[in-house]
């Protein structure tokens, strides 16, 4: 009996091996495909059809051009101020919530809290937060995709949990020392969460990184474009571009095919060498069964 | 009795003075008030007075006159919405991309983090993790153009299919394949992702149950039925609660990204069409009055699924 389950568990955990193998293969190829591709030939790269094994020839053409590329150059440019800014602002609004949420004996903080994660559950809707940013003159700017979203309230209640585990006693001994609460927030709460802030880092940073939506909303200026329109005009908008244009324009054509996957590779690779080195506190981000707390 | 005379003691102190209380407070705390004036102001500005401009959706918006000068037109604009062609088909379209979201997305994560839990290599199950998180860090636009690509005449796809036997096409031209495209790219970008919460809920099982279950001969199979999954059910419903809150909330920014009018039949949803009436069409108060209908019905989905949840099971977000 035991004998025939331990042979049941082997072709049990083979299954699971060659299951989350096929995953991992799904999931990288498409990854592999673009780098191939941009390291190909173009000429070469337009005449292929279907899967990729490796690159097609071998150029830096597509890097080349990518870095000449001006709205290229100014949305990496324009990205750049968005996630440092926006990482601040950010950070310091979400602290300050989190660490007044946190404290006991605060009258109003249940008032402030059901407010807050209100929010969560019901909002205005797109039309009405567009004509609320055009009214507060922020229609146009980079700040429009960075004030309207100072705080993830998602963010704020994961912040909050983690700053109310820092134990109590350590704020006492500095409070009888005279520290303030700004100094209890930088000094003793924020180093000693240091686990869950490394990942509030990383949420805010893809999503300033990442996003697209609401610039492509609030911004009407070129040259104010952030990384992600620019990529959206060159890989969405052009590829029908190019379907209603018919094969008119030869060489630029074939060029831009390799250009595409090039950008992809200078927009992504990025974010994808960071958060291999905040894995490990990735369980800690994640509370989603502790909004009562 | 004595008691009994403090409680009343206390609560007669307590309605006597409650202007003593505020004020005791906001002496000792005033420092925290100030500190909470930023956040609260971010929340009256960018949540609430939208929840208040929200009510362009009964009047008939005019950037001239403004939110409070513009007429009232009552229930117009969702009366026109309820019987316009639209109504049903991106209410269908919503609906359904939901709901097969919900049967084929919400189970993936848990069956990877399940799966994962069973490696005993370390260093093989970190390198899993890490490999099928990656997805979620790559932007949207990028993995439409991905898929774009991939689904070509001439794409990635295609060749796989042509090997086989089939001919190629334009996938993204084909309604009938929008919502396959759709689901199982979702899948392919937030499994690894949404598997962290139940990695997280199955590190918290005692480790003691797997113990007592090997002394009487469980296999591993049996533990994962009647141990593992038991231990991630709260996290499971609570995920659940969630997600039946956003069923009318498929996210418009992948849809705009993927669909054109050919498919609009089966990929036109509430969202995109409030984005397209709205801020491509001007449409103001129409497109806030879709928005608002959809809002609301979200609210009382999630209010009911939290209902039904705590009846049932006894977990519940509140």
């Amino acid at each position: 009996m035991k004998k025939q389950s331990s042979i049941f568990d082997k072709i049990f955990d083979g299954g699971i091996y060659v299951f989350l193998i096929f995953l991992i293969v799904v999931t990288l190829y498409p990854l592999l495909y673009v780098l191939f591709a941009s390291f190909s030939d173009a000429g070469q790269l337009v005449v292929h059809k279907g899967v990729l094994w490796k690159p097609m020839g071998f150029s830096f053409e597509a890097y080349k051009s990518v870095l000449a590329n001006s709205g290229i150059l100014t949305g990496y440019r324009n990205t750049m101020f968005i996630v440092v800014a926006g990482l601040a602002v950010n950070l310091v609004m979400t602290a300050l919530g989190a660490y007044v949420l946190s404290r006991r004996n605060v009258l109003w903080n249940d008032v402030f809290m059901v407010l807050i994660i209100f929010t969560m559950f019901f909002n205005g809707g797109l039309i009405p937060l567009y004509l609320v940013v055009k009214g507060v003159g922020l229609l146009d700017s980079l700040w429009s995709t960075i004030i309207p979203f100072s705080i993830s309230t998602f963010n704020l209640i994961i912040m909050r949990t983690a700053f109310k585990g820092v134990p109590e006693s350590l704020e006492e001994s500095a409070k009888i020392d005279g520290a303030n609460h700004f100094t209890i927030l930088f000094r003793i709460i924020i180093p000693l969460s240091m686990p869950v802030i490394a990942v509030m880092i990383l949420y805010y940073a893809v999503d300033k990184w990442n996003g697209w939506f609401y610039a492509s909303v609030f911004i009407k200026s070129r040259e104010l474009y952030p990384l992600q329109l620019v990529l959206r005009e060159i890989l969405i908008a052009n590829s029908t571009d190019s379907m209603s244009a018919g094969a008119s324009a030869g060489d630029r054509q074939q060029i831009g095919e390799t250009i595409k996957y090039a950008t992809i590779m200078v927009a992504t690779v990025p974010i994808l060498c960071v958060y291999p080195f905040v894995q490990r506190f990735f369980v800690k981000g994640v509370m989603v069964g502790s909004l009562k707390g | 009795m004595a008691h009994t005379q403090t409680v009343t003691g206390k609560k007669a102190l307590r309605s006597n003075k409650p202007t003593n209380r505020f004020i005791r407070d906001f002496k000792i705390n005033k420092y925290l008030y100030l500190m909470m004036v930023p956040v609260m102001a971010y929340y009256l500005i960018f949540h609430y007075a939208p929840m208040y401009g929200a009510l362009i959706a009964f009047k008939e918006y005019s950037p001239m006159k403004g939110i409070l000068g513009s007429d009232w037109v009552g229930l117009k604009h969702f009366h026109d919405f309820f019987n316009s062609y639209y109504f049903w088909r991106i209410l269908k379209n919503t609906l359904v991309i939901s709901l097969y979201s919900l049967i084929f997305e919400f189970p993936a994560p848990i069956i990877l983090a399940l799966l994962i839990n069973e490696i005993r290599s370390k260093s093989f199950k970190r390198v899993a993790q890490t490999i099928t998180y990656m997805p979620y860090f790559i932007s949207l636009v990028v993995i439409c153009g991905i898929i774009t690509d991939f689904t070509n005449a001439d794409g990635v796809i295609n060749g796989i299919f042509t090997f086989f036997g089939y001919d190629g096409q334009a996938m993204l031209q084909k309604p009938e394949l929008f919502r396959p495209i759709y689901i199982l790219s979702e899948i392919w970008q937030r499994i690894g992702w949404e598997s962290i919460i139940y990695i997280a809920a199955l590190m918290s099982i005692d480790v003691e149950q797997y113990e007592a279950a090997r002394m009487d001969g469980a296999s591993r199979i049996k533990q994962m039925f009647y141990i593992t999954l038991p231990g991630i059910l709260p996290t499971m419903s609570i995920m659940l609660i969630l997600r039946m809150g956003n069923l009318l909330n498929v996210g418009f920014e992948k849809i705009i990204l993927l669909y054109n009018p050919i498919t609009y039949e089966t990929a036109d949803v509430i969202s995109s069409f409030v984005y397209r009436k709205g801020l491509l069409e001007f449409g103001w108060s129409y497109s806030s009055a879709v928005g608002l209908f959809n809002s609301v019905i979200n609210l009382v989905l999630l209010v009911t699924a939290n209902y039904v949840s705590r009846r049932v099971n006894k977990n519940s977000l509140w």
